[in-house]
Order: structure tokens, then C-alpha cells, then sequence
């Protein structure tokens, strides 16, 4: 084969692709939607559909307070990543704490309540059909909101031991994608479950 | 420049004990390397289920046969087909996606190697925990028993009172954990497609290739993610008590069933757009001229992806859906026959006029385009509704559906190993043997599906083990079974050159087929970092212009 290359090097415009830790996590959240778009459909085809109680409006209650820490810690996030940019790594690791335990206080909230509506009132996961679409969806989501606090808390342990940079930014963005998702899951479900179930 | 190398490797491979080399597969992210091992692995589950399909058709062989026992027919027909979607065609297909893609974008290897190799295993651990159900199946007692529930598993057969013990379990922790490793390769292709093309191969520059498993990629974030989640709501009905498909609690069985082929369709087009892609890449190099009408086969493409989405519940019409749903899914299933045509007459318009070489893999492309045609034409019979009601759950559908999945992508799959064989190994196979394996494995799928298509017209349902005599369907089975011999046959011609190729093969060299796209600017079998030098692309066929500086093809398109 020659071994001439394969054109005379002239002068092009640089050859710009798109991040692949962007796209890659967008195909990622684009699976995951489809995943909670099925557990979203059984759940409203189930809606009023429980042939025993207890039904969703005499045990649910909004969870407004665990609502607001999950979706601001969306802003903090932001926050976050967008002071590791301007590489201020202390103000990075403000925001990213602030962010753990605003995910954590969720995770809680969902606990308690979840502790509540099994040993106050009685549904499990086999009571009725509200039961089982209920704890898988919104289990569904408290296992993602985990999967992200075991990832932010790593990201942490990183920071206080000083090893995070400025470079580092686009893994913190590329990571923030995931956590904006599951604050917009949690819109859905809030919606669904709370809302339009109730 | 680009077949230059670089001396990496200051050790020679064969004096290396055997134990390193082989921990050197394990841990290895190198997409070549897991490339072939995904390739091996769909090879020796082909094995594996081409033996269930046998045990079946000799227990069909005669009427009252006492071959197997109902039951492990049962066993039989559900593995067969598992085996054959999730951990046979879905890896070999992945394999060669994962071997060809970096080399023909002309990048040093995906996106996320270490995804990668995740990925794989995970794929390989599920096929794993479906095949320990033969020994764990029935828990801690007994000999085990392998899932009986057929391969889309319909409740309420799957509850807890019908199917008790674990091996329906293992079969949906196996779909489930090689299901995580399909949507990771498939992030991996997309973010592979999209990121890391050489400088100049705009997306309209890319081989057809490589656009194909791009939409394939997408298709299998799409479709396999809803199978994931109705293996979980199975998996929360089963474990935990949950009632999704639990009908006596006012859950609904038919949910099941459009969970399964929202994935399920799809599924078939995941497996035949990289069939497509194949014959995209040897149709042209064997007819010596460029692909015909290479924007249209992107768009016909992007469009089976996309219609494809919304034809499932042509599976369910015997279930009892609207009129207005079942005229919604007879039309769309009806329109995904227009971008397959225009397909295949691309690929004719490819052939037309061209200096056609009739070496294996051609072969293998020309019998994919008549038997694919074929396959379509009894599709869209089976897409009318009133057709499908007399003919569903019948033989003519297994028929069908074979023809698609053996006659289209098997084919293509046999064309692709003889194509990309000198590449991945150095080594040219035999081609006699070669044509041998063709002529065998054409004669004996005729003899098997061609004539499967008649029991079914004439009643036959599938999935029964026996039959009674004197329904006219004993001569029928007889000859679909002495079908699978030729089959069988054939299959062991070819691994037996694919085996005596690898030892004593001719030197392939790095261009054995005089083709246009850059895997084949590389040394065969390619080294680990796959090209010294990033190519640069300025055409659809970068390997033309490097051999044809006097006419580059980038002066026309």
C-alpha cells in the first residue's frame, strides 16, 4: 500500500466533536427515561384500579418540604460546578455539601414517610396493586437519588482531600446532568403519585 | 502513514507463557479484543442452542414421538429462543460493532474502553446465570430445571403458583444483568459515533456501517430499557409479592405483554439494522462500485428506527385490542415495508452493472437479499389483522420470523466473519470450504423454514411437543427436520475453517479485498493502537483516495 497520506496536509478548520462524557450520559439518561417511562405508565393504568384499600387518598400526604430540598439542590449543583470552573475549589466544595445534604434530607423524608405508611397505615409493597406501583416507582427513584449520593459523597472525600481541580470540572458538569434528571424525575413522580394518583 | 507501525510490543507474543496471554484476555479493555471475545461467545451459545433447536426438531420428526418428555420440550423451545436473541445474535452483533467500529471511524478505540469491557461481562454473566438454572433451578433439592415458560414468558404462567421454584428467576436476572451490559454498549456506540471520528469524516462521510449502529444504538436505549423494567416489576411480583401482572388483584396480564413487545419488536430491528450495515459494507466492495444512494439508505435507515418504535402490538392482535388499534398497528407495520424496499433496491442498484466477484461473504449478501425480501413479504401477510388471527401462535409465524432472523441475519452475520475474518485473524480462510459452508447451510435452511411455512397454514400450533397422525403435517416436519442435518452440517464446515484457517491460513496481508474504508488501512490483524497515524478523511472512501491520488473520490461528492 502507498504509503502517501491520505491528503496533502492543508489548512482546515479544526476538527471539533462533542464531548463524549455529554453524550455518553445523555444516551445514559435517555435509557433511563424509557426505564421510569414504563414503571410511569403502569402506574397511572393502576391508578383507582386496587380492588382493596388502603387507597392513595386516605394515607398520602404531600411531601412538600422533601420536594424543595431535592429540586434546590439542583441550584446548588449549578452552583458548584460553576465555581470549580472558575477553578474556586472551597466554594465547589461548599455547594457540593450543601447538595449531599439536601439529597440526603430527601432520602430521609422518603424513609420516614415510607416508615410511616408501613407501620401506621398498613401498605406494603404486597397489600394492593397502589402498594406495588407505588413502592417500585418511588423506590425507583430513592435508589437513583442513592446512586447519586454515593457518587457526590465520593466526590467529596476527592475535594477534602484535595485532589480536585479546576480540570476536573467537566466530570463534576457531565455528573450534575444525572442529578438534574433525577431532580426532573421526581417532578413526574411527584405529579403522578401525589397529584394526579391522589 | 497509516499502515506504518510503531514498535510497541518489544516482546515477542508466543514465548509468553499461556497463563499471562490468557489474563491478558480477561483484563483486557482493548475493543479488538473484546470484540472477539464477544464473537466467541456468541459462537459457543450458537453451539449450545443450535442443539436445543435439534432436540426439538427430532422430537417433531415423526407424530407420538417420545424423544424428549413434554416438559423438557418445554425447557427446549424457552432456552432455544432466549439463548438465541439475548446470548447469541445480541453479542455477535455487539462484537462486531465493537471490533469495527473505532477501526472504520479511524479512532484508537471507544469512548469508554473500561464501559466496554463491563459491558461485556456483564453480557457474559448473564448468559451464565441462565444456563446455572439447569443446575439451581429447583433451589437446593433435585436435579433443577431449566425456565419453561417460553421466551416472551406471559403471565400469569410466570406468577409464583405457576412457575414455582427459581428458574424463571434465573431467567430474569439473566435478562436483566445482560440487558445493564446491552444499554451500556449501546451508550458506548452512540457516544463512540458521535465523538471520536477522525478529523474530516463528517457524518456524511461515515461508512453506512457505522450509521447503522448508531441508530441500532439508539433503538437499544429505547427498547431494552422497557424490557429492563418489566423484568424488575416480574422480578417485585415474584420476590417481593407485588401484583403488576397478578390478575386476581386486579392486575393485568396484557400489560405484560405490551411491556414485552415494546421491546420485543424493536428488539428484531436491533438485530437486522447491523445486518443491514454488513451488507451495506460487502455489497459494494464484491460488486467493485460505490454504494448506491447513500443518503437515502441513511434516511431509510433513521426511519425503520423510527417507525419501528410503534408497530409492537402487532404481536397481540389475537388478544382483543380496538378496531382503532388494531388499524393503527396494521398500518404502521405496513409502512415499515417501504424503507426495507427501498433498501434492497439499493443494494440491487449497488450490484447493477458492477463486476460482481462471487467469493463467500457475496454469497452470503445475495442469498441475505432474496431470503430478507421473502421474509418481508410473509411479514406484511401476517401485519393484516384477519390474516394474523387465523394464522398466529402457527407455524407460519415461527417460519416467518426465522426466515428474518436466519435467512436475513444469519446470513449476514456468515457473510461478515468471511469478510472482516482476514482482518481480525491476518490469515485468509478457505474458500472453498467457504462455499461449501454456503451451499450446505442455503440447502438445509430452505429445506427447514420453506417448508415450516405449510404445517402452519395446514393448523399446526407451535410450541406443541407432539402431534397426531393423519392431519397431512407428518411429511412436512419430516423434511424441516432433515433441513437442520444441512444445517448442522454446514455450521460444522465452517467452524472447522474458521479453526484450520486461524492454524495454517494464507498471510492475509492488510487489504485482501482491494476495499475502501479504513479498517483495511491497517495492518491485519490490526495492532493495539489500531492506527500509527489518525487518518485523515476526506471522502466516503478514504482508502480509495489513498490509492487513487490521480481521481480522489472527494473531488465528486
Amino acid at each position: 500500500m502507498s504509503s502517501a497520506a491520505i491528503t496533502q496536509p492543508t489548512i482546515e478548520p479544526e476538527w471539533v466533536l462533542p464531548s463524549r462524557g455529554r453524550v455518553g450520559m445523555f444516551a445514559l439518561i435517555a435509557a433511563e427515561a424509557a426505564i421510569f417511562t414504563i414503571f410511569v405508565v403502569a402506574y397511572i393504568f393502576y391508578t383507582g384500579k386496587s380492588l382493596s384499600g388502603p387507597m392513595p387518598k386516605d394515607v398520602l400526604e404531600l411531601p412538600i418540604f422533601t420536594t424543595v430540598c431535592l429540586l434546590s439542590s439542583s441550584l446548588t449543583i449549578h452552583l458548584a460546578v460553576g465555581a470549580l470552573r472558575k477553578s474556586n475549589v472551597r466554594v465547589f466544595g461548599i455547594w457540593w455539601f450543601v447538595t449531599i445534604v439536601l439529597g440526603v434530607m430527601f432520602l430521609a423524608g422518603t424513609g420516614s414517610e415510607w416508615h410511616q405508611l408501613i407501620f401506621d397505615k398498613g401498605l406494603t409493597v404486597s397489600t394492593n396493586l397502589f402498594g406495588t406501583t407505588y413502592y417500585s416507582l418511588v423506590g425507583l427513584h430513592a435508589f437513583h437519588v442513592t446512586v447519586g449520593l454515593i457518587v457526590l459523597t465520593t466526590g467529596m472525600v476527592f475535594t477534602l482531600l484535595g485532589n480536585v481541580k479546576q480540570e476536573h470540572s467537566e466530570r463534576a458538569e457531565v455528573f450534575s446532568l444525572y442529578w438534574h434528571f433525577v431532580d426532573a424525575v421526581w417532578v413526574i413522580v411527584f405529579t403522578v403519585a401525589y397529584v394526579v394518583g391522589r | 502513514m497509516a499502515s506504518d507501525s510503531i514498535a510497541l510490543n518489544l516482546v515477542d507474543q508466543s514465548t509468553r507463557p499461556i497463563g499471562d496471554r490468557l489474563h491478558e484476555w480477561v483484563v483486557t479493555v482493548d475493543h479488538k479484543k473484546l470484540g472477539i471475545l464477544y464473537i466467541l461467545y456468541g459462537l459457543v451459545f450458537l453451539i449450545i442452542g443450535g442443539i436445543e433447536a435439534m432436540i426439538m426438531r427430532i422430537q417433531l420428526i415423526v407424530p407420538h414421538n417420545h424423544f424428549v418428555s413434554p416438559e423438557v420440550f418445554n425447557r427446549m423451545f424457552t432456552m432455544h429462543g432466549t439463548t438465541m436473541i439475548f446470548f447469541v445474535a445480541m453479542p455477535i452483533l455487539f462484537g462486531f460493532g465493537t471490533y469495527l467500529i473505532p477501526l472504520m471511524i479511524g479512532t484508537r478505540d471507544m469512548a469508554f474502553p473500561r464501559l466496554n469491557a463491563l459491558s461485556f461481562w456483564l453480557t457474559a454473566f448473564g448468559g451464565l446465570l441462565l444456563y446455572y438454572s439447569f443446575i439451581g433451578g429447583t433451589g437446593l433439592y433435585g436435579a433443577g430445571e431449566a425456565p419453561d415458560v417460553g421466551w416472551f414468558a406471559y403471565a400469569p404462567l410466570t406468577a409464583r403458583a405457576f412457575s414455582p421454584g427459581h428458574s424463571t428467576d434465573f431467567w430474569t436476572l439473566g435478562l436483566l444483568v445482560s440487558g445493564f451490559g446491552s444499554i451500556g454498549t449501546a451508550v458506548n456506540f452512540i457516544a463512540t459515533i458521535l465523538c471520536m471520528r477522525s478529523p474530516g469524516m463528517a457524518l456524511g462521510k461515515m461508512p453506512l456501517l457505522a450509521w447503522m449502529y448508531l441508530v441500532m444504538g439508539g433503538m437499544v436505549i429505547l427498547a431494552m430499557s422497557p424490557l429492563t423494567a418489566a423484568q424488575l416489576m416480574l422480578a417485585i411480583d415474584r420476590y417481593l409479592g407485588g401484583h403488576f401482572f397478578d390478575a386476581q388483584a386486579g392486575g393485568s396480564a396484557v400489560l405484560w405483554m405490551h411491556f414485552f413487545w415494546i421491546f420485543g419488536h424493536p428488539e428484531v430491528y436491533i438485530l437486522v439494522i447491523p445486518a443491514f450495515g454488513f451488507v451495506s459494507e460487502i455489497v459494494p466492495v464484491f460488486s467493485r462500485k460505490p454504494i448506491f444512494g447513500y443518503p437515502v439508505m441513511v434516511a431509510a435507515t433513521v426511519c425503520i428506527g423510527f417507525v419501528s418504535m410503534s408497530v409492537w402490538a402487532h404481536h397481540m392482535f389475537t388478544v382483543g385490542m380496538s378496531s382503532y388499534g388494531n388499524s393503527f398497528f396494521v398500518i404502521t407495520t405496513m409502512i415499515v415495508g417501504i424503507p426495507t424496499g427501498i433498501k434492497i433496491f439499493n443494494w440491487i442498484g449497488t450490484m447493477w452493472g458492477g463486476k460482481i466477484q462471487f467469493k463467500t461473504p457475496m454469497l452470503f449478501c445475495i442469498a441475505f437479499l432474496f431470503q430478507f425480501l421473502i421474509a418481508g413479504l410473509t411479514g406484511i401477510m401476517l401485519s393484516a389483522a384477519p390474516f394474523n388471527w387465523q394464522l398466529s401462535a402457527s407455524y407460519f409465524v415461527v417460519a416467518h420470523f426465522h426466515y428474518m432472523i436466519v435467512g436475513a441475519i444469519v446470513f449476514a452475520v456468515f457473510g461478515a466473519f468471511y469478510y472482516w475474518f482476514p482482518k481480525m485473524s491476518g490469515r485468509m480462510y478457505d474458500e472453498t470450504l467457504g462455499k461449501w459452508h454456503f451451499w450446505l447451510f442455503l440447502i438445509g435452511f430452505h429445506l427447514t423454514f420453506d417448508f415450516m411455512h405449510i404445517p402452519g397454514v395446514l393448523g399446526m400450533p407451535r410450541r406443541i411437543y407432539t402431534y397426531e397422525p393423519g392431519r397431512g403435517w407428518e411429511i412436512w416436519n419430516l423434511i424441516v427436520t432433515i433441513g437442520v442435518v444441512f444445517q448442522g452440517a454446514g455450521v460444522l464446515v465452517f467452524v472447522f475453517n474458521l479453526l484450520r484457517s486461524l492454524l495454517k491460513g494464507e498471510p492475509a496481508g492488510n487489504d485482501p479485498w482491494d476495499a475502501w474504508t479504513l479498517e483495511w488501512s491497517t495492518s491485519s490483524p490490526a495492532p493495539e493502537y489500531d492506527f500509527a497515524e489518525v487518518p485523515v478523511v476526506r471522502s466516503r472512501r478514504p482508502l480509495w483516495d489513498i490509492k487513487h491520488p490521480e481521481d480522489p473520490d472527494w473531488k465528486y461528492e
